[in-house]
Formats: C-alpha cells, structure tokens, sequence
C-alpha cells in the first residue's frame, strides 16, 4: 500500500476490484464504512456479487481476465471528457515526454508493441526523445502527436464502451456508472483510491491490470495524497516483510538486485544498478543504491571480509535465466535437486497445478518441512495417489513456534512495523523458525570447517552475532532485538557526518547516513531508521496524532523513515506548495520546513524538484517501459478462456509470457485447454473469511472448521440448472490437469455473462482445502465434537501452470473447467 | 534456569519442559468468580493472518493461552477482530500442534520421532552433500557464479522479519538461487 488502512476513510470514491476487502480483510471495512459516511461512493467490480458489492453504491460484474479491458476503457471515458487533474499531470508525470518517433502502439501494429521477436521485446523504440544534453523533450502543452499523453489517448481511444462490453460482458451502462463516479475524483481536492488484492496480480497480465489503474491514478492526481493511493491488500501478516526481506530469487534485502554472472565485481554491479538522471531537479534516489549493497555487504560478512570478497561470495544469476516458483517446481519435476525446503509454507496446496507440484516432491532426494501443523506438503507421500513404498524423498518435519510463542516484529500492508511479544512457550519441543534456522548453521559451517567444500568461506565467515554468546562462540538464546538491529544497521567506525560524530558501535539514525565504503552495516537500507539509539521504533504504542488524518506516527514504526503516504510530494500544487486539498494535507509548508508526514524528498515549494524520487527522472510512469510486456498495458486473453479470439486485436494472449504448454518445452502435466468444448466454464479462485490461504492454519481450528468445513464450487442458478445439479450436492471440479470434489453452492451471486452475443457461466472455488481433514484431528478436551468433518483438496489441483509475464505470479484466476454431478 | 540452545537439544526428549511452568495460581482463582483474565501475564501481539496487522491482547495463566481479544488501544482495529483473529486462542490450545521432530526414512510409510540434534545433524549433512555435489564455481560461459542449483527453497511469509532476515542469509551463504516464498503466488 502506498497509503495505509485508516487512511482510507479519507477517501471520495472506493475502488474495490481484484479483491473481496469486506469478506477477506474485514478489519480494512471499518475504514471503507468510515468512508461512506464521510459521503464516499463505493464500487466494487467483481466477477461475482459478493460481501463486498452487498455494501457497494455501485456494482458492475465482468468476466475474469477482462480487467485491462475494463480499465482502459476508464481511461479512454477519463480522456475523452478531459476529466483528468491537469496540473498535476503535466508537473509529476511523463505525460509531456515526446516518445521516439519509430514507437509503434498495438492498434497500428497486430495487437502487439514495435519490437516484439521471439517472444521478447526490443525495447530501443520504447524510448524517449532527447534534446543535446540527453534530457527527455517534453511538449508542456500536451499536443505533440508523440508526447505520452496523446500516446495514451490514441492507444485507449480503442477501448470504447461497445468493445469493453463486449470482451467483459459488463453491461454499457454499467461501464459508464462505474467510469463517470470514479473520475469525479480527477477534481482538485478530491481523492479516489483503489483497494485490489490477488484478484489482479493472479493473472498472465497481473502487472499491467495494476499498471492500468496507476495510469488512472496518475491522471485523476489520486497518488501521494489523502484517501488516494494504489493499495496492494496484502495477505499474510508479514508478507510485506518477507518481501521486504526479499525471500525471492530475484532480489536481495531492500530491493536491490540479485548479482548476475556478467558483473563479476562490486564496481561493475554497483555501475549496472546505480541509475543515473540528467533532469536538473530530479533527486533520482536510487543514486544511492551502492551505499546501501555496501551496507548489506557489511551486515552478511562484516568487516573481517572485503566488500568485493563478500559480493563475491554471493550467488549470481546466468543473465537473463528466471529462477522463481514456477521455473523451481518445473526443475524439481524434472530431478533438478536433490534437496528442498519448505520453510513455512504449503507448496502441496498453494502452488499452481498441485498434481505437478505433489508428483515433484517424490523426485528430491530429501525435504525439510517446518511448519505448526502436519500438512499435504511433509505428509505428502501418504496422500492420494501416492505410493510411499515408491517415494525416495526423505524428510524431516520440524516443529516450530507460532506467532506468540517467540518475540519479533512483522510488517502489515500498510508498511507498519510491528513488534510482538513472547506470551508462552512453544508446545513439546518446536522452537521458533529463527532458532532452528540458526542451529542448522551452525552445525553446516561446523561441517565445512572439519571437513572443507567448495567456497567453503561464503559460510564459515558469515558473521551471526544474534545474541550472548556461550564459551564455544556460539549464540546462547537467539535474540530478535540484535538481528532488528543489524537489519537496522550500525557505524562501524568513528564516522564524522555534517559536523556530527557518529561513534563505532551504535546505531545508524537513519538510510541518508548510510556509507558506500564499508564504514556502515545495514541489513536492510529500508529499515534502516526502525532500531536507533531512540530505541526500538516498532515496539512503540503512543497514540499521538496531530497530523489530524491518522497518521499516527508514533504507533509503531512504517518504512521508508516513518512515511506514512509514500509519494505524498506529490500532495501539494507544485508551484504554491499549497495541498491539493486543504481539509486533508499531508504534508504542510510552514515558511521554512514541511510539517505533517515526513516529507518524500520535497524541496521548498515552487523549487521545481518532482515527487517520485524513485524514479530518475522523478516524475510518475504513465508511460512505462519498464516492464516486459509493453509500457501501455493491452488486453490479451488469459491462456485459457473461453473465446475464440482477442476482440481487440489479432494477438490472443500476453505475446512475452513463458510457456510451458507448448511441445518440447513442457511435460504431459502442463496440458493446455482454451475455448475447449470439455471445458466450457470459467473459473476462479477465491478466498472465505473463516479460512487462510492453504487452511494449514485453520482447518486445524475447530471453530474455524464448523463454520466453513468442506471444499465447495459456488455457482450461478442458471448453470446449476442447465447442468442438473441441485444445492448442497457433491459435485466434481475438472481441468485438464485434474479434478476436485466440491460441494455444489448454488446462488444468484454468480450471473451468466453475455460475451459478444455468447452466454458464458464462470464459477468460483475456494482453495483452503488439502486432503489432511478434521478426522485426523484430536481434540481438546470440553470442545464440541464436530457434526461435519472438512473434506476436499486443493483447489490448486486444476489450476494452470503459467505466469504473468514480469512476476511469474501463476494465473489462477481465470482459466477453465467443467462442472458435474459426482456419479454415486 | 538458563540452559543454552544446544544444551536444550541435547535434554530435550529426556528432561521434557522443565522450563516454563510457573507457579500455580488456581486456588487463588477459585474464590469467588473472579473475571476469567484475573492474575493472568498480558502480552500484546498482532493477528498472524491477513496483513491488516490488527492488535491482539494475549492473556496467560500458568503457561497456558487461558484467552486473546482485540487490542482496544490499536489505532487500526480499535478492539475489533474477524473470525480468524478472534479464534488465535485455538492457536495455542490445539492438541494438533506439532511438539516433535519427525523423520520419514526413503520408502517409509510412517513418520518416527527423533531428537533435535539427530535432525539437526542429519539434515546439516545432507545439506552439505547436495551443495557439495552441485556447487558451480564457473558457468557455461567461464563466469563465476558460486552457486548451487541443487538445493531449493520456498518460505516464508509467515516468519518474523528478522527470521526472514537470517534465512535469506543463511541460503546464500550457501549459495541458493532458487529461492521464493509466498509473495510469488
């Protein structure tokens, strides 16, 4: 989230879409209610009517996978009646840049963008035109036929109300409700935000859907300000920070880059990610990126190694290779490794294609699985269709401590830093996941300290000075306050700063002190701030607010440097330093400094500087080409859905996404079946209140259980009809992949769709099932026996194996199935 | 009694939870009726699931979970909770919950308890024999890459920052690539 939780009750319009806020972050609904009645409109877009359109002013249904359609029709409706906040867009986003001339748009070139050959992108048009000194020409009038903003306006002008409708099955007239309430919130001094969830990242077009409503909310000057913002609704309690944290292949703490093979050194590393800006006024903050790889650099190895020793310690990437889930249980189907850990985490039951998923796990030498619970990932050679007698893998399951059994913080949506408290000990002998991730390092470098091994170094200099230490060197009890304060970061030498002296030993304040020369640690450059010589930030429980929108700035601690709206430069007239809107301001000019939030890299009003300091030329991306597949986004088709042809142009689907369906690339458990007469139903995935992700959790709580016990498929009366089947029947769920009993949910929440002139029924299923039931469970003595046992597996069992084109986040949102009745 | 980790590892499965248990304060709450969080240790915490991070008041009696509700002074919830924060209690009290290590041997149709530290032991050993076995120094095209393609990782979200922290450390220390969690999906 760019905005946090309670700011959304400062908001004009709700946009809810890609997510069922009042259903799977019902707490957020305190501030959406907050928001209506403070006059807010609601909208909710969904496939589905559900708990959240049952509140909405204003609910519109499209078909799953028709998102960008949706959207861009939005942004055509917003164009069209020059309804966008002009100022603002002409002052903090690209829309004055001129675009190379040689850049083709997807209308004048086959549905696809100028450079596409062999699946990927030539981006050398995506560019823009420069003047002598290389800084971007910029039209300030908006009329240059290849500024970005008649760029946009010609690439949308497709996108008209008869097509949307066409390809979403949303009713015109619906569209055009949606639309004209939304953009009332172009108007200075108003706010419009957006609230989406796994509803639009689940798809082969994820990133472009949320591209599409940051174009919105750049043109109607929604972001950095009160009530506005593109707000991710995040969906494990420290998802953010494991992001964060970045426990992804792709990048290391704090979003820096993972190394790759062809940048050997730290200079050449520092060179190729550092990026540079010739726009006078741009503060382009990442120009301190190598600070900050220094820091991490100091924080994994310390100062008994060489920075370039340590960056060559680190694992590198071949160029150009994706090494994320997908790519990693395709390499485990195929006998890549030899070991695996699931650390946390349900693959069994979460991953896309679960069958593929399941059978790769029998293909490892040895798995460690550490979890609360007894899950289909440990257990997953006693499931269905598995054989143990033919099964190698070997595995360890190892109990650890849940949330209050162990002390540490966690990082909400919001960006919230919060600190938790130890309230009892662990049951038998599980400890907490740090613990025992600490004790197997320690007996590995043990191991390669007797016996030695390749880079045997990368291990045994890693430093680990997480708590007192006994007489052998070795942490005692592992303690969450020394690791918070080495993701912090300290100086690590007397270091003179502005005419400060920061002595060796303590605590960096904050990133902007921060060294490039290894004098610094900081595990983390975005926390650094959260644990200082003012002590633990994110224990911290003051309800001061005298920002008058519930910032609260001393109720714990949110990254970067206590922001609470990030981009919130963007709040106030650029010239004036006036805020946009007066009963809201975030951040207040008062002669000589800003007061209110901390201010995003502002400069005194009217100095000229713009307020996305992330970006090098400081000004929003409405134009992106940053990403892979286009720097507009385009409607393509999801891969499997239920229509012939994309109606917007002769490309289907997302021309960049990789394949694994196709022949000699895939294996037979990546079948592909679109516009297939056997499966004829749309469907998607989805979430209940009473249920978290795979269930692990929560099929083991009793209460829980009884209130939503069984897999189930939620469709429309029409279908159930046409198919025979009758409420609360047993009903099987089939892909081409594989088949899921459910109960039959029949309801008028779901409508058929008319999509282009053709009747089109979509289902939904939930997917917080696995094969491990209630039966297995024991219970505590004085609970009530339940009447109904939870039954089913995973709806992951039919989901298809394919991801966006940027992330690799799997589609599971829209892909299709048949529906019938369970022969008895 | 401050045993050390490894000094645990080594009494666990003799010396079961020496630690832990407090002193016993039931006949003291027996008198009268007194309110159910009375001489109860409050911790405070935040919601394990979804990431609305809403505030969370543990109460607990003689080392047990006796109760949780929303925190009324968290400014995001002010004291309200959903089903799934409202029942973290069933988190604690769960005769469900995993308390031993198990080992499922190559081929075996059933789970055995083991001690921590043969785990321990066992796992480092294979760690390392995989890492050993696939460690690239070079790649195809002679650059170094000091990795192992042969170990893989996914987890977790559901970890606190700083065991995130030390994992990813702790992975590339050993030199994985192959390493994801929840956010991907």
């Amino acid at each position: 989230m760019t905005n946090h939780w309670i700011d959304i009750q400062y908001s004009d319009c709700v946009l809810i879409m890609g997510s069922n806020a009042a259903s799977n972050h019902p707490i957020s609904f305190k501030y959406v209610t907050k928001a209506k009645e403070n006059g807010a409109k609601l909208i909710s877009v969904d496939p589905r009517f559900t708990q959240t359109s049952s509140k909405a002013d204003i609910y519109a249904s499209l078909r799953s996978g028709s998102d960008i359609a949706f959207l861009g029709g939005m942004i055509n409706y917003i164009l069209e009646n020059n309804l966008i906040q002009e100022k603002y867009v002409k002052y903090y986003t690209n829309a004055p840049f001129l675009v190379n001339a040689d850049f083709k748009l997807p209308g004048d070139n086959d549905g696809v963008f100028s450079g596409l050959k062999d699946a990927k992108y030539d981006k050398s048009s995506w560019s823009f035109q420069t003047d002598s000194a290389g800084v971007a020409k910029k039209d300030m009038s908006l009329k240059d036929p290849n500024c970005v903003y008649q760029l946009l306006k010609r690439h949308y002008s497709r996108y008209n109300l008869d097509i949307v409708s066409r390809i979403a099955g949303t009713p015109k007239e619906k569209l055009l409700e949606v639309y004209e309430e939304y953009a009332k919130t172009g108007a200075t001094g108003k706010a419009g935000t957006i609230m989406y969830a796994m509803g639009w990242t689940q798809h082969t077009v994820g990133v472009q859907n949320i591209r599409t409503m940051s174009i919105i909310q750049l043109l109607l000057g929604n972001m950095g300000v009160a009530g506005g913002g593109v707000n991710a609704l995040r969906g494990e309690s420290n998802v953010q920070g494991s992001t964060d944290q970045c426990l992804l292949f792709h990048i290391l703490p704090g979003y820096l880059k993972t190394p790759v093979a062809s940048l050997p050194t730290l200079a050449e590393y520092d060179a190729k990610n550092t990026p540079t800006t010739v726009e006078p006024n741009s503060l382009n903050w990442w120009n301190n990126y190598p600070k900050y790889v220094a820091s991490l650099l100091r924080a994994h190895y310390g100062t008994g190694v060489s920075l370039e020793d340590s960056y060559t310690y680190l694992p590198k990437l071949d160029d150009g290779k994706n090494y994320s889930w997908l790519s990693l249980f395709d390499a485990m189907y195929k006998e890549n490794f030899t070991g695996f850990f699931a650390w946390g985490q349900n693959p069994a039951c979460s991953g896309a294609s679960s069958n593929k998923t399941r059978q790769a796990m029998g293909k490892l030498d040895w798995m460690v699985n550490v979890n609360i619970f007894d899950n289909e990932t440990g257990s997953f050679w006693k499931g269905p269709d598995m054989d143990p007698k033919k099964i190698k893998t070997e595995v360890f399951m190892l109990p650890c401590s849940a949330s209050i059994e162990k002390e540490g913080s966690i990082t909400n949506s919001s960006r919230w830093m919060q600190w938790r408290y130890k309230a009892v000990d662990s049951p038998g002998e599980a400890m907490p996941d740090g613990e025992i991730i600490s004790e197997l390092f320690y007996r590995i470098k043990e191991l390669y300290e007797e016996e030695g091994g390749p880079l045997k170094e990368a291990i045994t200099q890693m430093t680990w000075d997480y708590g007192p230490k006994d007489i052998d060197g070795k942490v005692r009890h592992l303690d969450a306050h020394y690791i918070a304060k080495e993701i912090n970061g300290y100086f690590l030498e007397d270091k003179e700063i502005n005419g400060t002296l920061y002595k060796k030993g303590t605590l960096v304040p904050s990133f902007a002190f921060l060294q490039g020369d290894g004098s610094t640690s900081s595990g983390n450059w975005l926390y650094c701030n959260s644990y200082t010589e003012k002590g633990n930030m994110a224990a911290r429980r003051s309800k001061k607010d005298e920002s008058g929108i519930g910032l609260y700035p001393e109720w714990s601690w949110s990254w970067p440097v206590n922001r609470r709206i990030i981009y919130n430069g963007a709040s106030v007239d650029p010239e004036t330093g006036r805020p946009w809107d007066k009963e809201h301001p975030v951040i207040v000019w008062n002669g000589s400094s800003w007061v209110g939030d901390v201010p995003d890299g502002v400069a005194a009003p009217g100095a000229g500087r713009p307020p996305f300091i992330m970006k090098p030329d400081g000004v929003g991306s409405i134009f992106g080409p940053g990403l892979v597949d286009g720097p507009f986004p385009e409607h393509y088709e999801p891969l499997e859905c239920p229509v012939e042809s994309n109606l917007m142009s002769p490309q289907f689907v997302n021309p960049t996404i990789k394949r694994w369906d196709k022949e000699g690339t895939g294996t037979d458990v990546d079948a592909r079946a679109t516009c297939d007469p056997r499966f004829p139903i749309v469907c998607s995935t989805y979430r209940v209140s009473e249920h978290w992700q795979t269930g692990l959790m929560t099929r083991w709580c009793p209460w829980l259980a009884e209130m939503q016990p069984s897999m189930f498929v939620e469709m429309g009366i029409e279908l159930a009809k046409n198919k025979g089947i009758k409420n609360g029947e047993i009903v099987t769920v089939k892909s081409v992949r594989g088949q899921v009993d459910a109960v039959a949910i029949v309801t008028d929440r779901w409508k058929p769709f008319n999509i282009d002139g053709n009747t089109v029924h979509e289902v939904g299923i939930p997917w917080h099932y696995g094969w491990i039931t209630t039966k297995m469970r024991e219970y505590v003595h004085g609970d009530k026996k339940p009447e109904v046992f939870t039954f089913g597996d995973s709806a992951n069992i039919v989901t298809p194996f394919i991801g966006d084109a940027n992330t690799m986040i799997p589609e599971s949102k829209a892909f299709m199935v048949n529906v019938e009745r369970k022969e008895v | 009694m401050d045993i050390s980790r490894r000094g645990f590892l080594k009494i666990s499965g003799t010396a079961l939870m020496a630690s832990g248990i407090g002193i016993n304060l039931k006949p003291v709450a027996a008198h009268a009726q007194p309110l159910k969080i009375k001489y109860a240790k409050e911790t405070t915490t935040v919601c394990p699931y979804c990431a609305v991070g809403c505030g969370i008041i543990v109460s607990a009696r003689d080392g047990k979970v006796i109760n949780t509700e929303g925190d009324p002074d968290h400014p995001v919830n002010q004291g309200s909770l959903c089903s799934k924060g409202g029942s973290i209690y069933q988190l604690s009290v769960n005769k469900n919950r995993l308390d031993k290590p198990l080992y499922r041997a190559p081929y075996s149709d059933k789970w055995e308890e083991k001690s921590w530290e043969w785990m321990i032991d066992k796992i480092a050993k294979n760690v390392k024999k995989s890492r050993d076995a696939s460690f690239t120094l070079k790649n195809e095209k002679g650059q170094v890459v000091n990795r192992t393609e042969g170990i893989a990782s996914v987890g977790s979200a559901a970890m606190d920052n700083e065991e995130c922290f030390i994992y990813q450390k702790f992975l590339r220390g050993l030199g994985l690539v192959y390493i994801e969690h929840q956010a991907r999906i």
